[in-house]
């Protein structure tokens, strides 16, 4: 595999001025991370808001200067080369792309021009693109007046319209309703797919990195703190979460009896419901409801939940992603 | 070039945009017209008994007015720049391989020819309604409103793209704008003016560029007044590109 993204120890800080007398103070937004993307992957970098994605991202193409490190980006080099970079990149940025009172196909021929792209190929590609994005119909259509769902894989038809061989998605579907997402991530899928574009997405989505991307990256207070597919980093939280229903009065015992059923299992009771983890829940179970019939304590209820990319974030950094989501 | 070529699609894309929204366009252009039809006749009587005032009254007030064409035609586009960069198209065009100094250019070109066409409507009205003076004046006059635009212009988008706010440019605009305004003499000559509001004005470079080209209406073309006016507005026009342009190539803007 080769590497069409490689950043080293890439960071950014600003000097913040606060107001009155004192010395300005230093903040790292992002603390020397290193990533590497290669060609083909969907890669996702998830973290919660303010942890550095979209500053990382905008260093990696060319719309802020790094503090410290280097970058290639699909074969050229970030600091010496940014219009190299620009012209093999595409970007879609979170607030959008395109002026809501300009014609759709205008802003797509207008964006191939400033590429160097003759109108009439660029025109072609248009149409072919938006065909594809599920967007027929609105060629001659007034930006605004599309859906945020369509505005949406209108502003990627915008990133791909010079055909990029590395395309930066900043939070897709920040905004959209369900089925939009669902929507757009099956287009993500198959920009990987039919044109073999690499893919860098920004989330704060577990869901979403968990159903397109390969790899993952999760950053958080500015630094890479994991990196792996979905499947390696759910295995970091060590098993699944058998949860116990049971009457409140029972919960302690419940507990109590668990941990002598299942090693390791550190369980805990809160109201009406005791947790505990397992390396395999569906094999833990059998044994698990036995012991605690032949205790003499009545479960009213089970269930085994897998772990997902939230729970690994939560054992990673003691928080969870949800916390720092504002609405 | 690159760079003329890609002005020349940012131009063409800004102006597409504008024809389609042509409501700035007409209000731009009936705010002189305004000036002209309801202010102008009340300056006839001033000029006629004071001999401050200058000569004649269309000669005096139609430089004040193109000039005060180009300063507030161009001085509130940096709000169409916020929306822009609200909706990402900024963003968006800075990541492309065009220079960041086409991004400016291309909108300014467009702004500036939207003043050339105001600021012709504008002499062609005075000159229904009573103005005389030399052919090459009109065409100084025409051409001051469209080098004071792109430096007011530029300087509006530099602006803009710093402060990145309607909130914040609204007030920045204002303040600086009208009292640049009253101390240029758009309305009424500073010839009029008591001792210390001269002085005051002579440090506004806008005040010697209207007295340029009311020398020139004067068919005065020679004189160190209108010199003067020529080359502050080229000083204006070359500095207020380049702080423009230096705030679009700027990392953070």
């Amino acid at each position: 595999m080769t590497a069409i993204l490689e950043a080293r120890n890439l960071s950014k800080t600003y000097k913040i001025r606060s107001r009155g007398k004192g010395a300005p103070t230093t903040v790292e937004a992002v603390k020397g991370v290193d990533i590497t993307v290669n060609a083909g992957e969907i890669v996702g970098f998830l973290g919660p808001n303010g942890a550095g994605k979209t500053t990382t991202l905008r260093m990696i193409t060319t719309l802020l200067d790094p503090t410290g490190g280097q970058a290639t980006v699909a074969g050229h080099d970030l600091a010496r080369d940014p219009i190299g970079v620009r012209r093999s990149i595409g970007y879609v940025a979170q607030m959008g792309t395109t002026d809501p009172s300009a014609i759709v196909g205008e802003e797509l021929v207008d964006h191939a021009r400033l590429y160097g792209i003759d109108p009439k190929v660029a025109a072609e590609r248009g149409r072919a693109l938006l065909a594809d994005l599920d967007l027929q119909d609105v060629w001659t259509r007034k930006c605004g007046s599309l859906s945020g769902g369509q505005r949406r894989r209108l502003d990627i038809a915008m990133g791909l319209i010079h055909e990029p061989k590395l395309v930066f998605l900043d939070e897709p579907s920040t905004g959209l309703d369900p089925q939009s997402r669902a929507n757009l991530w099956h287009h993500i899928a198959r920009l990987r797919d039919e044109y073999g574009t690499t893919v860098f997405i920004t989330t704060h989505y577990m869901d979403e990195a968990d159903a397109l991307c390969d790899r993952i990256l999760i950053i958080d207070h500015g630094e890479i703190v994991a990196e792996g597919t979905p499947e390696e980093l759910k295995r970091r939280v060590g098993g699944d979460q058998v949860i116990l229903s049971v009457a409140p009065e029972l919960a302690a015992r419940t507990a109590e009896v668990a941990a002598g059923l299942i090693a390791d299992s550190h369980p805990e009771a809160e109201g009406g419901e005791v947790r505990l983890i397992a390396a395999d829940g569906g094999t833990a179970l059998p044994k698990l409801l036995a012991g605690l019939a032949s205790a003499g304590l009545d479960i009213d209820g089970v269930a085994v939940r897998r772990p997902t990319l939230d729970d690994v974030f939560l054992t990673l950094t003691g928080r969870s992603l949800r916390d720092d989501v504002d609405a | 070039m690159t760079i003329i070529r890609d002005s020349w699609t940012v131009f063409t894309r800004a102006l597409r945009l504008s024809i389609r929204q042509p409501i700035w366009v007409v209000f731009g252009l009936l705010q002189p017209i305004l000036y002209l039809v309801l202010f102008g006749p009340l300056l006839k009587g001033i000029a006629a008994s004071n001999p401050n005032f200058g000569g004649d009254a269309w000669k005096v007030f139609v430089p004040g007015l193109l000039v005060q064409l180009g300063m507030f035609g161009a001085s509130f586009v940096g709000f169409g720049l916020i929306s822009e960069w609200r909706s990402g198209v900024i963003e968006r065009m800075r990541v492309t391989p065009a220079s960041r100094a086409s991004l400016l250019i291309g909108r300014v070109a467009r702004d500036v020819l939207v003043l050339l066409v105001q600021g012709s409507i504008l002499v062609f009205a005075a000159l229904a309604m009573g103005l005389r003076a030399p052919w090459w004046a009109l065409g100084v006059g025409i051409g001051t409103v469209a080098l004071l635009g792109a430096c007011f212009a530029s300087l509006s988008y530099a602006v803009a793209l710093k402060v990145k706010s309607e909130d914040a440019l609204a007030p920045l605009l204002n303040g600086i704008i009208l009292p640049v305004a009253l101390l240029s003499g758009i309305f009424l000559p500073m010839t009029l003016a008591p001792q210390w509001l001269q002085r005051v004005s002579d440090a506004n470079p806008l005040k010697h560029i209207i007295d340029g080209v009311r020398a020139m209406f004067r068919g005065d073309l020679g004189s160190s007044t209108s010199l003067w006016g020529i080359v502050l507005t080229l000083v204006l026009v070359v500095g207020g590109l380049l702080v423009g342009t230096r705030v679009f190539q700027r990392e953070s803007a």
